[in-house]
């Protein structure tokens, strides 16, 4: 398992989880885990993926969602599990 | 499974508090390159650093982009080069030849800073120590980022008064030879009492003989963090201030710690250790001045000050260790002048004076840092300065250091202005009364009877 996480934070708008998933879906990508909610208007999600699948690298993954955050109208970033991890968990 | 408010709460201290790591340092030993031949010892030298060192940029920024952490320096610390040139050099030029290789070396790797220019002479001085140290002006004024440290003192050995007093010439002229960039060369100079084998920090670094041929060493940061999270418990009691800088402190070393652990898996380099220490930038939200303002003085300097910082350093320190397997280095909150924006501002409203910074020194690391004084101070007075620091260090067993920037042909009132990390700074007024024939009296200062301990 590579777990990766995928956050998505911007102005709530139509598609941005369907956009986010079809990515996904076709660079062969498991969502193990999505949680979201709107704090005063903004758009927050979380999904907890399996990278260990996909053909492609991390750092084009990385690019390619900033790209598309960027045409949605969001920042989308993606890191390692560990660093949540390491930070919150003993 | 981490939730959504964990990860949130993350990525606002990176992209809001200015959470960073500030430094993965790559020790690397030369004592293999010895040669008493010049030319041969400084090609072993660039080899060696080279073959070791090629991959620590591309490396850290690979991890910092997989965890969305910046990493904002990647580094090299070397054996103390008098050491290493002992047997090649026969004279100061010979050993700005070695700077020069250092120099070349690290800017093919592409790393910020390389530090080792340095000599331990806390009992005494060889040729080379000495041949070394006179070096320096020469060696930091036809370098860019080689960054030079010499340890004068320890508890153990007292201080040696000889190299304090060439130190304060040393500096005075480090400070002539690149006046036409503000005495520059002289933030990269810092003189120690206790240093450390394993400081990961510029510009003190160097790759102790105690260590091992490679070794990984990280420092982290954090002061926006801790601040940030004291604004949420403003007029609550100390108990509830200090549990609050411990739970912070754990939470931005054990990032420093998987930083560690995953450069040292990469580059196939041991780790060594995490430097706790909350180090300040110029850049607003990143100063310690503005935590102790939060725990409640009205500037940095102000009664209250030291008492604070004291605090703070042990909350740092109490957090810190449980979140790492092994902590050296400096570990302490600095209190650089020109790095921090609270400092300056602190100087600037006359809350904060060269007096008050070095009573501020006995209760954190390190010392007195980027501190801009007038470029007329005399020699003696820079080496007084230096002896009253050292003696903190020596007296109170832990690491203490200057890096005071005489600005030639500047005086108090005026600003300075390095650039960069290095920041800006006010000049400060020095104590105008004498010390000369204390400084020259020649010799050493005895070893305090606590350090007798066997």
């Amino acid at each position: 398992m590579n777990k990766t996480i995928i956050t998505v934070v911007g102005k709530d708008t139509v598609g941005i989880i369907a956009k986010v998933c079809t990515y996904l879906a076709e660079s062969g990508i498991n969502i193990l885990d999505i949680s979201q909610t709107i704090v005063s208007g903004y758009f927050n999600m979380m999904m907890i993926v399996d990278m260990s699948k996909t053909a492609k690298e991390f750092n084009t993954v990385a690019d390619d969602l900033e790209t598309l955050g960027k045409d949605i109208g969001v920042v989308i970033k993606c890191q390692r599990e560990e660093i949540f991890d390491s930070m919150h968990r003993l | 499974m981490i939730n959504l408010y964990e990860v949130v709460e993350t990525n606002e201290m990176i992209e809001k508090e200015n959470l960073d790591v500030r430094t993965i340092t790559l020790g690397i030993s030369l004592l293999d390159c010895i040669d008493s031949d010049l030319n041969k010892l400084c090609d072993n030298i660039y080899n060696k650093i080279y073959d070791t060192a090629k991959d620590l940029v591309k490396t850290g920024d690979q991890i910092a982009r997989e965890f969305g952490i910046p990493i904002v320096n990647k580094r090299i610390s070397v054996t103390p080069i008098s050491l290493i040139g002992g047997a090649a050099c026969k004279s100061p030029e010979d050993f700005a030849k070695i700077a020069a290789t250092l120099d070349k070396v690290a800017k093919a790797v592409g790393v910020n800073f390389i530090g080792g220019y340095s000599a331990l002479v806390s009992k005494g001085m060889t040729d080379s120590d000495k041949m070394l140290i006179e070096s320096i002006p020469l060696a930091l004024s036809t370098t860019d980022v080689v960054c030079s440290s010499i340890n004068v003192g320890s508890t153990k050995t007292g201080i040696n008064m000889d190299a304090v007093r060439l130190m304060g010439t040393i500096v005075k002229k480090t400070a002539e030879a690149t006046k036409e960039k503000d005495s520059l060369g002289c933030a990269k100079l810092v003189i120690f009492c206790n240093a450390p084998d394993d400081n990961p920090f510029m510009a003190g670094a160097f790759h102790g003989v105690t260590e091992a041929d490679k070794i990984i060493n990280v420092g982290v940061s954090g002061p926006g963090v801790v601040k940030t999270a004291l604004e949420k418990v403003r007029g609550e009691n100390f108990e509830v201030l200090c549990e609050t800088i411990k739970k912070t402190a754990f939470k931005v070393t054990r990032v420093g710690q998987l930083v560690a652990q995953e450069a040292s898996k990469r580059l196939g380099v041991p780790f060594g250790i995490i430097d706790l220490s909350l180090a300040p930038t110029p850049a607003i939200g990143d100063s310690v001045a503005d935590i102790l303002h939060e725990i409640g003085v009205e500037h940095a300097g102000a009664p209250g000050t030291t008492a604070a910082l004291a605090l703070l350093n042990d909350q740092v320190k109490k957090g810190g260790v449980m979140a790492s397997s092994y902590v050296g280095g400096l570990s302490g909150a600095f209190i650089p002048v020109s790095e921090d924006q609270g400092m300056i501002d602190a100087v600037e409203a006359g809350a904060l004076t060269l007096e008050k910074l070095e009573a501020m020194t006995c209760v954190c690391s390190v010392g007195l840092d980027m501190i801009a004084i007038p470029g007329d101070t005399k020699d003696t007075t820079i080496a007084g300065i230096i002896a009253d620091e050292m003696a903190i260090g020596m007296i109170n067993q832990k690491t203490t250091a200057v890096r005071l920037i005489p600005v030639i042909g500047k005086g108090v009132g005026e600003t300075v202005e390095f650039g960069g990390l290095l920041g800006y700074a006010p000049i400060m007024p020095v104590n105008k009364f004498s010390c000369d024939e204390f400084v020259n009296r020649g010799g050493r200062i005895p070893a305090p009877v606590h350090s007798f301990k066997n």
